[in-house]
């Protein structure tokens, strides 16, 4: 019964994620054709001759719905047509240069948020209202007002350029050392969200009856909230893993932009002040399709574990 | 209790929240400088000198926060950058004021199947990175100002909508409305003579929160190049060009730096320390 209705709710999600996907890939590629002028308007001007052959190339010549339907069954194929600045490239092949790196940063980033910001939330809700739970809800409330593209240039500037423990950008000869500045900057404002939550949730089920039971019974703090506190704490949690995931993705761009790491943001602002127009409305498109998925994936492992949210 | 009383009541309670008043003190502070500053500056933020590039922060010429790599002063650059960053957000605000406002209070005070189709769209935007949307805006479309406010306000209204929903639904079962209702008052001047003047406080409220983020968006944007372009300037141009000089000149990028991180917690602040003036029972979200 309880594993029917599971099934039955991550269904319905998985079924009402496509017409969500659907209204962001005609959006972004309505906004496209909406746009006044074309991609190649800025270019001193072609002979006639040419703009015409250029215009067929690239199916500019063809009516909206002819253009919608050939990008969606192309899109469907995985192939995200050509690339208006890189001429010898698709979107596809340049995406897929770009994307390991990407996920590379991004998970580590979100692993090494989770593991800071649950210890620092556990620890500052086992010492509630002491000094050093004030230091860390400090912290935690400063650390959600700064900006990640201040984040990020001032660990640059204490850890690589007065310090000089760790390398600044990516073009040097880091090895894997490279990699932990930027993981850092984008994890950071990320644990200083899990660490309030975190707090927030270990103090509530701290206070409740089956704690309280539990230190009835004499059992250790440690084992307490080891196998009694710690898996409803981390509920709340997970509802916020989808903003977090948005949070990183956007993060990303900023902090590949400041590294020079050559990874999908990177490749995403240089579309943008490039006006590439497919490169960029892929890109929107998988990091559009890369969050419904996530949140799916969060919103059916929610239903999973607390059976109450499976009712609405 | 008459309005006066109850007005009095909340005015003491704000100037007793000592957050608050700090908070709004800091950010008028920020507001009057930026406005005046430049007028008492000998600098211009077009000025630019290219023998005093890079000065650190000294009072001969009274280049207070020092100049920047086309040697601009950066005092008057840093003001103005907040100038345009306040002014962007607050009319992001605005729009998205406007739009929450009425998409919420028709989907409360319609209900059933209409509020539960509006809701399951703002459901929809929700999961979506909107931020990338705007930078699609920002690529097809030229860059400027007008469109820069109209894309932040029009990512921001779907927490208004779903707060002033709420407060709608509950308003038009009061008695007021009722009797409005009875006494033949069409629905369209119910919502928005009698509902919506009651769902203001609430409102300025979330103006406050919305404000920082409109901010965050509009500097996001013009770091990557894409919001305000030279030689006009905002707090995230600002950060963008300190990134390229703090090797050299660290306060390049550390005083607009400080600056936006400082407007944006004193917001924060500003709105968590009214949310709890204001509406007390929030306090145990």
């Amino acid at each position: 019964m309880q594993q029917t209705g599971a099934l039955r709710f991550a269904l319905m999600r998985v079924v009402s994620a496509v017409p969500t996907l659907l209204l962001v890939i005609s959006l972004a590629f309505l906004m496209m054709r909406a746009a006044p002028g074309g991609p190649f308007d800025e270019e001193r001007a072609l002979p006639a001759e040419t703009a015409a052959n250029v215009a067929r190339a690239y199916h500019l010549d063809e009516t909206l719905p002819q253009q919608f339907a050939r990008y969606m069954s192309g899109l469907l194929r995985g192939d995200l047509g050509p690339s208006f600045r890189y001429p010898d490239y698709s979107v596809s092949e340049l995406i897929g240069g770009a994307l390991p790196l990407s996920l590379q940063l991004g998970t580590l980033a979100m692993l090494l948020a989770l593991l800071l910001g649950l210890a620092a939330g556990i620890s500052a809700a086992l010492v509630r209202n002491t000094f050093v739970d004030r230091v860390l809800t400090g912290l935690a409330l400063t650390g959600i007002s700064i900006p990640i593209f201040v984040i990020a240039p001032l660990l640059v500037l204490v850890f690589a350029v007065e310090l000089g423990w760790l390398p600044a950008s990516w073009s040097g000869s880091g090895g894997q050392a490279r990699l932990l500045l930027p993981v850092l900057a984008l994890a950071l404002p990320q644990v200083a969200y899990i660490t309030r939550l975190t707090r927030a949730s270990m103090i509530e089920v701290m206070e409740s009856d089956f704690i309280r039971t539990a230190k009835a019974q004499g059992l250790g703090m440690p084992t307490i909230v080891r196998s009694h506190a710690l898996k409803p704490a981390m509920l709340p949690l997970l509802s916020y893993m989808g903003p977090a995931i948005a949070g990183i993705l956007t993060g990303s761009v900023v902090v590949e932009q400041i590294f020079g790491v050559p990874g999908l943001g990177q490749l995403f602002v240089r579309g943008a002040l490039n006006r590439d127009y497919t490169l960029v409305l892929g890109i929107v498109i998988l990091y559009a399709a890369l969050v419904i998925a996530l949140n799916l994936v969060v919103d059916i492992l929610y239903g999973y574990l607390d059976p109450r949210i499976r009712r609405r | 209790m008459s309005i006066r009383a109850a007005l009095g009541q909340v005015a003491a309670r704000l100037v007793r929240s000592r957050l608050v008043v700090a908070t709004a003190g800091i950010l008028l502070a920020i507001a009057a400088l930026a406005v005046v500053g430049p007028l008492l500056s000998p600098h211009s933020y077009l000025e630019a000198d290219f023998d005093r590039r890079l000065l650190a922060p000294t009072l001969a010429d009274l280049h207070l926060f020092g100049t920047d790599d086309l040697g601009r002063d950066l005092f008057v650059r840093c003001l103005l950058g907040v100038q345009v960053t306040l002014v962007v957000a607050i009319v992001a605000s605005v729009v998205s004021l406007v739009i929450g406002v009425v998409y919420g209070a028709i989907a409360g005070y319609a209900g059933g199947r209409v509020d539960s189709a509006m809701m399951r769209l703002v459901d929809t935007l929700y999961a979506l990175p909107f931020i990338f949307f705007v930078i699609l805006l920002m690529v097809y479309f030229e860059r400027n100002f007008l469109l820069i406010f109209v894309a932040i306000g029009a990512i921001n209204w779907l927490d208004m909508a779903r707060i002033v929903r709420g407060q709608t639904m509950s308003l038009k079962e009061r008695e007021f409305v009722e009797a409005a209702r009875l006494t033949g008052v069409s629905p369209g001047r119910i919502l928005f003579r009698h509902i919506t003047p009651n769902l203001m406080g609430v409102v300025v409220v979330y103006v406050t929160l919305t404000v920082p983020q409109a901010m965050l968006v509009e500097s996001f944007l013009s770091f990557l190049g894409l919001g305000i372009q030279e030689p006009q300037t905002s707090l995230g141009s600002l950060v963008n060009n300190g990134v390229r000089q703090m090797e050299q000149a660290p306060w390049v990028l550390l005083i607009p730096a400080s600056l936006l991180a400082l407007i944006l917690a004193s917001f924060n602040f500003l709105g968590d320390g009214l949310r709890d003036v204001l509406d007390p029972r929030s306090r145990e979200r």
